[in-house]
Formats: structure tokens, C-alpha cells, sequence
């Protein structure tokens, strides 16, 4: 039994099929790039695995569990964990408490009326801060950190909730190059220690030959190549959608 | 208000060097607090078709809007035939004979192929081809029979053939084409580069941005390769073809 | 059965006015993305501006329509001006201000037509030409109103016109769909809003002039109006015209035929014939996803954090106000008691606004309800004010429960315009059955006990309850509860993507205000002996808005600063003088105008220049 398996998804938004029978499978250690060009259906496909689309057809399953017509939260607390393309934590909220945020929701403790907040998992949190290089910031407001820093944040927040599998929805979109190659260092590091898997979508292709370890391309909701990244790049099917044909 | 015009060719900045229709100088622009464009460098000259290339991400549609006023967090120079633009909104912009053709479309989807093109329309502009909906029926001759038609009811490619038709409406000396070819059939794409070809013949300078090389190669000039929200490249479109390393660095896999 | 069809078309003649008056609403909102709360004022302009032009020239038909199009010119001119001084610089505000705003020209509006025209009611003269009636199988029914009939199609197809055949509706069209597109083609969104408004408050102008020859011109039509015009907005659809007109003759019919079934209840019919479309075509009849209006944005969402030694602070402070009574006098006692009240009333509704980003604009149904959930225990039951006291929160509490039900269903305007339903139900039935709540006589005689008779003891208990109340909330604001209610406000995305139900934290937010605030209105009714329909109506929901903004929304202790300035500046300065409303007013525009982007934008704003 693989940890996610997707088997034949379909999506359709009034009369377009955004997404038409993408299957694939994710395992521990995985670090999947999902990349195609614009319109492909990365996103659609993305919010079809965390449950913000409901797909018209196909199946989810995280350990065997089928996945599909829960909920976003629902499906978090199975495991799923994700970030963001526009990076969006607690802005109102220190770095720390966003973290914390997320433990107290592990541990179901969000209708809590008296005990403070700030005083719950501090000290989780700030491990978690430390493994991402925040611990520093921890008591900074959100609302005044830099882009990349922001991104470390959402990263420890997916981590808190100690995921199987994370997606990340262009994870260096914004960044200066070297923050990029070293927020997936992070990343592809957690993947070892954890054994945790990981689906992302990105478009700089620095960061996706440097760091997955498969890649899949999509283009106009279907999976035209599948495969490691140096099988991928020396595809005709995916150089012609990335480079065009004569029109 | 007043329309303002353009005589053509009133500045230059060297001698004999003409002042080129669109300049932008180290323009950047945010979303929110991504820093989305990190100093873009390019030009247009008079009747030229430049291509503005890059994958996905790069920062085509960010530079596009940014010279239209359509982003708001912008820094940096724009210059239309020598005169600031870049602190100008979106309708001043318009009104100096900028058109702007979105990437996503965005017809009126409630208004009909006739209104669209209403909304588009500006006086006649000295030194740029005037257009009318009836020479539009004729460049474009799928949307005369569609003329009462609204644009929920339309294919991709109708749509796109509308979004450009209404820019044009406004008479502009420059356009700006978003990916084009996007999302359409190959058909469908080589109408647009006959399209696009027809307006150079017409006297128009186009700034397209585009994935496509098969359709850059067909259009363009000139090329300006952007990456990472900068012009990584720039040059012939003749040498982009010839030099296969730089398609790679920035275009390929 | 001619009898039903006479109360039938009497309903359409009811309806078009709803149209001419929505229509209008509805343009503005499909264009502005503003709920204009002044619309119903321009309104009541016309129709002021229409009796003073028809007594002078109305004794012909010639003079009669065109007083009635000069009075609608006005209203329209009014709007325009008000487009250009004032809403143009809200576009980009949160809906607080929005409404706020256009809430602080209702108080301007008010005083100037009672400055202008006085208080009494005016008589109009009846349309020449249109005095009389017709018999419709058997039963006479007005000339007057058949033509009102008459009007409301056809001005929905001069409209309809409007929008389609000339350029200038299909610019107003195309910029409802895309404003960002319409002015990359060129469209100047300035110009086209101001026409916009001049229209669109030139129908309400007009629906009020045609009301002369009707009813009593009067200084209340604003409000009457402008509620039942939200319904049929949000009911249509925001945005949809069609819509507006589909709306305004089914609630026509609803309140013709309600007032034989229910006479007691036909506003609260109203209301909830709106709250049953809300939950099944959330977008209302014609609405669509993509017209609504987009939620409230956190933006600016502002740190908060726990200040050092606010618990000494607190203590000290309760002490201070503790011994005031030993030298404060009579009068001195009764204002620190209200403003103890107030106090805890702002920081209720700060609850849903500052932590949850819920704009209530119906948040005094609750203080209204524990008010009249006290008197009526005492009143029905005989019950000592301890029992009444208690009952207060509860009852307060169990109506926010159920009201917030719908509530939290919707975010943003939505969220704003269902409270305010809510609170007008809550007030019509305090109006309305008088039975039972004694009507607009209110409930008097509502004393406390005798061991807490005197001033200073109750003013004492007051001071206990609230700062225990307050010492509550402010635990929550703290603890997890407070902390999941504003991770659903920053970004409600990634909330729920880390398990945060958003929607039952505001729900439970909702109910835990609503019964705070009706601790704050039981403990009110005893301090004045008596409840009145106006402690739930609008007007107050607004003076808790104004409590809240001007102590600042960023900070947990600025609603009760808000509350003090606001009672200070209410019972000192606007007492003082007739137009209290028209400073009020001013006040709020002030607000708004200097801190279009809230306070805490403002501030922000200051930090990022310096």
C-alpha cells in the first residue's frame, strides 16, 4: 500500500475539465515535483488532494484511507499537511504563537477559555522554529517578517501537526535565489529525517532538478510524463509543451 | 478629458538614435510582500514586435501589468515616446494609445461581442491605424457571427480573438499581448500569429509575452528573456533561434 | 375575492416603491461595492425636497411631475457630491467604514432636514389629475396607486434601456464585472462611479417625492426605507436589478397579505423571508457567486499582545472607580454607573469585531434582549432582580445562539446585513406586540431591590458584575478560544488548513457577545427603570460601533476608553445641543475620513513611513 495513493481524477469547472484522469502514487522519502505550464491544473489538482475541490471522479487515499468528500481540516488532522503559494500565516500573531496555534489544534485544545495561549507548547514550538532557522524570530509579529522568513514559518506550522505527507504549492515562488536552494535543502532534509513525503508544485527549474527526486508534468489536466528528473528533461512530449511547437 | 496624442517620433535621445516608443528601466513590482519583478530592462522600438519570454513564474504577466498601471506596489521608470507613464493609473495609460490584452481574457462576460467592443472604444488617434468593428469582423472573422453573442457563450480561442479585438478598439500604437497562444488550439494559435503579424503590417508596436518559441519565432523581432523577475537576455529573435544554450538556461526543461 | 385582489395590488403599489428606492441600492452596490446606508436618507430627501416643490407648484399636473423629477435631481445631485467628497475614498476600506460612513450622512441627512423642514409631520397635496379612485370588481382602489403600479415596470425598463442601449450603461456594466479591465480600455472609474451615484440616489429621490401625495411626510421615512430596502437587495441578489424588482413585489404581497394573517408580526415575516432565501440561495434569487461581495479582509490585521502589568493596572483602576462614589455625587454616580454598562457592552461587540473581524451591525438586539429579558421577568413574573439578572445573559445569550446560527453562515456585507435583520426582528417584535412587551410604551417600573436601591450600591454591583464580566472576556480574548478566533479572521484559509473549525469558534464568539451584552442591558434596565424598543434599534447598534472604532479596534482595553469618550461626549456635549445627530455624524465621517483604513492601518501607515 503506498502512503498517497491518486488513482484517476477528474475535475471539471462548467464545462472545462481542469484535471482528466491524473493518477500517481507517493512514498516516504518521496519528493515529487508536480510542474507543467501555466493552466496545466497544478492548483486544481492540489486543492483536490486537501479536500478544498471535491473531484467529479477518482479516489485520494492516504494509508488506504479514502480521502475524498472530507473536509480541509479533516483531512490535516489525517495527516496532510500544506503550504501556501501566497504565503498566509496568523498576521496578528507572533511567529511562535502561530506555531503554537497549530499544536493546540493537535491536541484539541482550541475552545480553551482561561488558561493564556502564549504560555501552551512554547517550548514545542520553539524546537520547531529552531529546526527551520526562526527560533530567533520567534517573538516577532508575523505581519513584519521577510518573505523567505515567512515561508520557514508556514513550514514549521505544516511540521507542528507531525504530517505524513506535505504539500507545498509553490514553495519558493517570491524568494531570492539563494533563500530558494536553501529553504529546499531544509526541506529535502526533513524528508530524510522524517520519512516524510512531499508533493509540490514549483516553476523554477533550478529548484525542481536540483531537489526532487521524481517529477510529474502535467499539461492540460492530463500526466504527459511521469518519472526521475533526468528521464523527465530528455522527453520530446514535455520539451514540446514547454518550448512549443511552430505555430 | 482629453485625449492625448502622440506625435510620432517627437523625441530622441541621442542623435541618431530614436527614443524607443516604450522604455522601462529597472522596473520592479510586488505582490503583497513577494517581490515579484527585481528590475526589468527592456525596450520597444517604433513597429517592432519585441517578445518578452520566460516560463512560468518568470515575471511576463507581472511586467506586462506593471507598465499598465495595473500593479500598484511598482517602482521604477516607464517611458512612452520619452514621457513618464509610471505614475499614471490604468485609464491615463489607455488613453496615451497603450492597449493591454490580458493572459486569463477577461471579456465581459454578461456584455455581448458588440458591447465588448464598445467598451474598448476611443477616439481616433493620429499615427495609429483606426479601427472599427467592422475591419475587426474582417481581421477577425469568427466574432462577426457572434456579434450579439455574450461571452459566457464563447469557445477559448473566440474569447481571445474578443479580448484583442476590444483592445484594439481603442486605436493604440502599442500593444500588449499576454500569452497569446495560452490555452488554445494549435489552429487557433497560428490564426493569433497571423493576427499579430497583420497588426505589425498595420503600423503597431507589440510587446508579447510568450512560452511559446514556435510562436515567438513567428512574430518577433526581437526576444527579451526574463527570469527570476529580471531580463536575463536580449537580442534578434534570429539569435535566440541560433543559440540553443540560452533557450535552454531559460526556456526548456 | 376582490377584497384579496385589492390587498394584491395594493402590495404591487407598496412594491414599486421598494423598486424605484432598491434599484437604485443595488446599482450603487453593483458598481461601488458599497452598501450606501444613506440611500434611504436621499430618499427622504426627495421626499422632503418633493413637498416643498409641489405645495409651490404642484396645483397642475405639468407642476406636479416636475417637481417630482426636480426633487429626484436633487437627491441625485446630493449623491453625486456625496460620491466625490466621501465614498471615493472608502472604496478600499473595510466594510466598517463603509457603512460607518455612509451611517454618519443618515445623522447629518436627519438633522439638516429637521433644521430645514422641522420635526412635524407634512401633509402633501394629492397629484392633480390623480385624486381619485376606480372601482375594481366592486372595491374602490386609488388612482394614485394604479399609476405607481404602472411606474415600476416601465422604470425598470427605462433602466433596462439605459443599460443596454446606451455606451454609457455598458461602461457601468462592464465596469461592475471588472472594474481593473474597464480602466485598462480607458474607462475613467471615477467619473462613471459619481454618474453612478448621481443615478442611483436619484431613484431614491424619486421614490420619495412619489410618496407625498401618499403618506405623511415624516423624519423616520429614512430608516423605514432603507431596511426594507437592504432586504430586497440581499433578497434579489446584491447587484441584480431584475433581481431587485423580483424581490420587491414578493415582499410587497408578503407585507399586503402578512398584515391580514399576523398583523402583530409582518416586519419580522419580512426578515425572515430573507433569512430563508440567505440559507437557501446563498447569493439571494438572481444573485451570483461572483457579484458577492468580498469578505472582510484582515489586511491590516494588528498584533496584540498582552501589555506588562495590565492586571495591576486593572486592580488599580477598580479601586479608583470603587471609591469614587465617597465623593462623587448623585448625578456623578448615575453617569459612571451607565458608562460601566457601555463599557462592557463595546467590549462585547469587540469580541466579534476585533478578535473574530465580524462586523455586527445588529449587536444591541442582544443588549435589548437581557434589557427586556429582565424587565419582562419582573414585569410577568414578579421575579427579584437577582432572578432577572441572571435570566438577562441567558436569554440574551440563547437569541445570539440561535441568530448566530444564519450569522456565521455568511461572511463580510453578508454577515452585516443578517445581523442587522436580525436586530430589526428583534426590535419589530418588541414594537410590534405590545401585549406582551408593552409596544413602544416600553416596560416601566423596573426598580432593583431594595438592599441595592441606592445609587452607590447599585452602581457598586454594576461595577462588580462588569469587571467580572470584562475580566472574563478578557481571558478568552488570551486564551486558545480568542487566539482560534483570530486565526480564522488572519486567514481563514489557513486556519481551517490546520484544523481550526472557523465557523463554530464564531458561532460560540457570537453567542458568548450576545450574552455579555445582555448581562449589559440587564443591568441597564435596572438602572433606569424601564426599557424602551429604540435600546435594540439601529441607531444604537451604531453607537456600539462608534464606541469601538473610536477606542480603537487593535487592543483589548481600547472599547472601554471608546465607551467612556462616547458616553462623555454623548451626555455632556450632545445633550447639550438639539443637533446631537449632526455631530455625531460629523464625528463619524471625521473617523472614517482621517482613518479610512481603520485606525490600525493608520498607525501601521505612520510605522512604515518613519
Amino acid at each position: 500500500m503506498s502512503r498517497l495513493e491518486v488513482r484517476d481524477l477528474w475535475r471539471g469547472f462548467g464545462g472545462v475539465q481542469a484535471v482528466r484522469g491524473v493518477s500517481f502514487t507517493l512514498e516516504s522519502g518521496d519528493l515529487l515535483a508536480l510542474i507543467g505550464p501555466n493552466g496545466a491544473g497544478k492548483s486544481t489538482c492540489f486543492n483536490l488532494l486537501n479536500g478544498q475541490l471535491r473531484p467529479d471522479q477518482g479516489s485520494v487515499r492516504l494509508d488506504g484511507i479514502d480521502l475524498v468528500g472530507l473536509p480541509p481540516r479533516r483531512i490535516w488532522a489525517l495527516g496532510v499537511g500544506r503550504t501556501f503559494q501566497i504565503t498566509a500565516t496568523f498576521a496578528s500573531m507572533s511567529v511562535a504563537e502561530n506555531v503554537q496555534m497549530v499544536l493546540l489544534s493537535r491536541a484539541r485544545r482550541l475552545f480553551g477559555l482561561w488558561r493564556p495561549a502564549a504560555r501552551q507548547f512554547r517550548a514545542e514550538a520553539l524546537a520547531l522554529l529552531d529546526r527551520v532557522g526562526m527560533a530567533a524570530q520567534a517573538d516577532r509579529p508575523c505581519g513584519v517578517l521577510a518573505y523567505g522568513d515567512l515561508k520557514r514559518v508556514e513550514l514549521a506550522m505544516a511540521l507542528a501537526s507531525d504530517p505524513k505527507i506535505l504539500l507545498m504549492d509553490e514553495p519558493t515562488a517570491g524568494m531570492a535565489p539563494t533563500e530558494r536552494l536553501e529553504l529546499m535543502a531544509l526541506t529535502a532534509a526533513l524528508v530524510r529525517e522524517r520519512g516524510l513525503a512531499v508533493l509540490f508544485t514549483e516553476h523554477d527549474m533550478d529548484v525542481v532538478f536540483g531537489h526532487a527526486t521524481r517529477l510529474l508534468v502535467l499539461d492540460r489536466g492530463q500526466l504527459i510524463a511521469e518519472g526521475p528528473p533526468d528521464a523527465v528533461r530528455a522527453d520530446p512530449r514535455v520539451q514540446s509543451v514547454y518550448l512549443g511547437g511552430e505555430p | 478629458m482629453t485625449t492625448q496624442t502622440l506625435a510620432p517620433q517627437t523625441a530622441t535621445a541621442q542623435a541618431g538614435l530614436p527614443e524607443p516608443l516604450l522604455r522601462a528601466e529597472s522596473l520592479q513590482a510586488w505582490y503583497g510582500r513577494a517581490h515579484i519583478l527585481t528590475g526589468v530592462d527592456l525596450t520597444v522600438g517604433r513597429g517592432e514586435v519585441v517578445a518578452l519570454m520566460g516560463r512560468n513564474g518568470a515575471g511576463k504577466t507581472t511586467t506586462l501589468k506593471a507598465i499598465m498601471g495595473l500593479i500598484e506596489a511598482r517602482s521604477g521608470r516607464v517611458t512612452l515616446d520619452g514621457r513618464p507613464i509610471d505614475r499614471l493609473p490604468p485609464h491615463r495609460i489607455a488613453r496615451l494609445g497603450v492597449g493591454y490584452v490580458p493572459e486569463d481574457r477577461r471579456i465581459f462576460a454578461d456584455l455581448t461581442v458588440e458591447e465588448n467592443l464598445e467598451v474598448g472604444r476611443q477616439p481616433p488617434r493620429p499615427g495609429a491605424p483606426v479601427w472599427t468593428p467592422e475591419k475587426l469582423f474582417d481581421l477577425f472573422p469568427n466574432l462577426a457571427a457572434l456579434r450579439g453573442r455574450r461571452g459566457t457563450r464563447m469557445s477559448g480561442g473566440e474569447q481571445q480573438m474578443l479580448t484583442l479585438a476590444r483592445t484594439l478598439m481603442g486605436n493604440p500604437f502599442l500593444l500588449l499581448l499576454d500569452e497569446p497562444s495560452e490555452g488554445l488550439a494549435p489552429l487557433i494559435v497560428r490564426q493569433m500569429a497571423e493576427a499579430v503579424l497583420r497588426l505589425k503590417a498595420e503600423g503597431l508596436s507589440v510587446l508579447v509575452s510568450e512560452q511559446n518559441v514556435g510562436f515567438a519565432a513567428a512574430v518577433a523581432d526581437r526576444a527579451s528573456v526574463i527570469e527570476k523577475g529580471q531580463v536575463r537576455w536580449s537580442g534578434p529573435m534570429a539569435d535566440l533561434m541560433a543559440d540553443e544554450s540560452v533557450r535552454r538556461a531559460y526556456l526548456a526543461l | 375575492m376582490s377584497f384579496l385582489l385589492v390587498q394584491s395590488l395594493s402590495g404591487l403599489a407598496t412594491a414599486a416603491t421598494l423598486f424605484l428606492v432598491s434599484s437604485g441600492l443595488t446599482i450603487v452596490f453593483g458598481v461601488t461595492r458599497i452598501v450606501n446606508f444613506a440611500h434611504g436618507s436621499l430618499y427622504m430627501l426627495g421626499a422632503y425636497l418633493g413637498w416643498s416643490l409641489i405645495e409651490r407648484f404642484g396645483g397642475t399636473v405639468g407642476g406636479f411631475w416636475a417637481s417630482v423629477a426636480a426633487a429626484a435631481l436633487g437627491a441625485g445631485a446630493l449623491g453625486a457630491v456625496m460620491e466625490v467628497g466621501l465614498l471615493r475614498r472608502l472604496y478600499r476600506s473595510p466594510e466598517l467604514f463603509q457603512l460607518l460612513g455612509t451611517f454618519g450622512v443618515v445623522l447629518i441627512l436627519q438633522d439638516a432636514v429637521a433644521w430645514i423642514w422641522g420635526p412635524e409631520d407634512l401633509m402633501g397635496r394629492r397629484a392633480p389629475g390623480l385624486k381619485g379612485s376606480v372601482e375594481i370588481l366592486g372595491q374602490p382602489f386609488p388612482l394614485y396607486d394604479l399609476m405607481l403600479i404602472g411606474l415600476g415596470p416601465l422604470v425598470l425598463a427605462l433602466l433596462w434601456l439605459l443599460f443596454t442601449r446606451t455606451r454609457w450603461g455598458v461602461l457601468v456594466r462592464a465596469a461592475t464585472q471588472d472594474r481593473d479591465m474597464a480602466s485598462a480600455l480607458g474607462v475613467d472609474p471615477a467619473r462613471l462611479f459619481t454618474g453612478v451615484l448621481f443615478l442611483g440616489s436619484a431613484l431614491a429621490g424619486l421614490g420619495g417625492a412619489l410618496q407625498v401625495p401618499r403618506e405623511a411626510v415624516n423624519l423616520h421615512m429614512d430608516m423605514a426605507i432603507i431596511v426594507e430596502a437592504f432586504v430586497v437587495v440581499v433578497v434579489g441578489g446584491m447587484g441584480s436589478l431584475t433581481g431587485a424588482f423580483l424581490a420587491a413585489l414578493l415582499i410587497g404581497q408578503l407585507q399586503a397579505f402578512g398584515i391580514l394573517v399576523f398583523p402583530q408580526i409582518t416586519l419580522v415575516l419580512v426578515f425572515l423571508f430573507m433569512a430563508v432565501v440567505l440559507i437557501l440561495r446563498p447569493h439571494g434569487l438572481l444573485g451570483r457567486a461572483e457579484d458577492a461581495p468580498p469578505s472582510a479582509a484582515a489586511a491590516h490585521a494588528p498584533p496584540m499582545v498582552a501589555g506588562r502589568g495590565v492586571g495591576w493596572a486593572a486592580l488599580g483602576l477598580l479601586a479608583l472607580l470603587a471609591a469614587l462614589p465617597l465623593v462623587a455625587g448623585d448625578y456623578a454616580v448615575i453617569l459612571l454607573t451607565e458608562t460601566v454598562i457601555l463599557a462592557l457592552f463595546a467590549a462585547s461587540l469587540h469580541l466579534l469585531i476585533g478578535l473574530g473581524g465580524l462586523v455586527s451591525f445588529g449587536h444591541a438586539a442582544y443588549f435589548g434582549l437581557g434589557a427586556y429579558g429582565a424587565a419582562l421577568f419582573v414585569k410577568h413574573l414578579g421575579a427579584p432582580m437577582p432572578l432577572a439578572l441572571a435570566a438577562a445573559p441567558l436569554v440574551a445569550g440563547l437569541g445570539a445562539l440561535a441568530a448566530g446560527w444564519f450569522c456565521v453562515r455568511r461572511s463580510g456585507l453578508y454577515f452585516a446585513m443578517l445581523t442587522l435583520a436580525f436586530a430589526q426582528i428583534a426590535w419589530s417584535v418588541a414594537f410590534q406586540w405590545s401585549g406582551f412587551t408593552g409596544g413602544d410604551n416600553g416596560v416601566l417600573g423596573v426598580w432593583p431591590s431594595g438592599w441595592a436601591s441606592g445609587k452607590a450600591v447599585y452602581y457598586w454591583l454594576t461595577l462588580g458584575l462588569c469587571a467580572g464580566a470584562l475580566g472574563l472576556l478578557r481571558r478568552a480574548a488570551f486564551a486558545p478560544f480568542g487566539y482560534a478566533l483570530r486565526a480564522g479572521r488572519d486567514s481563514s484559509l489557513r486556519a481551517e488548513s490546520v484544523g481550526i473549525d472557523v465557523r463554530r469558534h464564531q458561532w460560540f464568539a457570537f453567542a458568548l457577545a450576545g450574552s455579555a451584552a445582555g448581562l449589559a442591558g440587564g443591568l441597564y434596565a435596572f438602572a433606569k427603570g424601564s426599557v424602551f424598543p429604540t435600546l435594540m434599534a439601529v441607531p444604537a447598534s451604531v453607537d456600539a460601533l462608534v464606541m469601538v472604532l473610536m477606542g480603537g479596534v487593535q487592543t483589548v482595553s481600547g472599547p472601554l476608553a471608546g465607551a467612556a469618550l462616547f458616553h462623555l461626549l454623548e451626555t455632556q456635549v450632545m445633550r447639550a445641543t438639539d443637533w446631537w445627530r449632526l455631530l455625531l455624524g460629523l464625528v463619524i465621517v471625521a473617523l472614517v475620513l482621517l482613518f479610512p483604513k481603520g485606525i490600525v492601518g493608520f498607525l501601521a501607515g505612520l510605522r512604515g513611513r518613519s
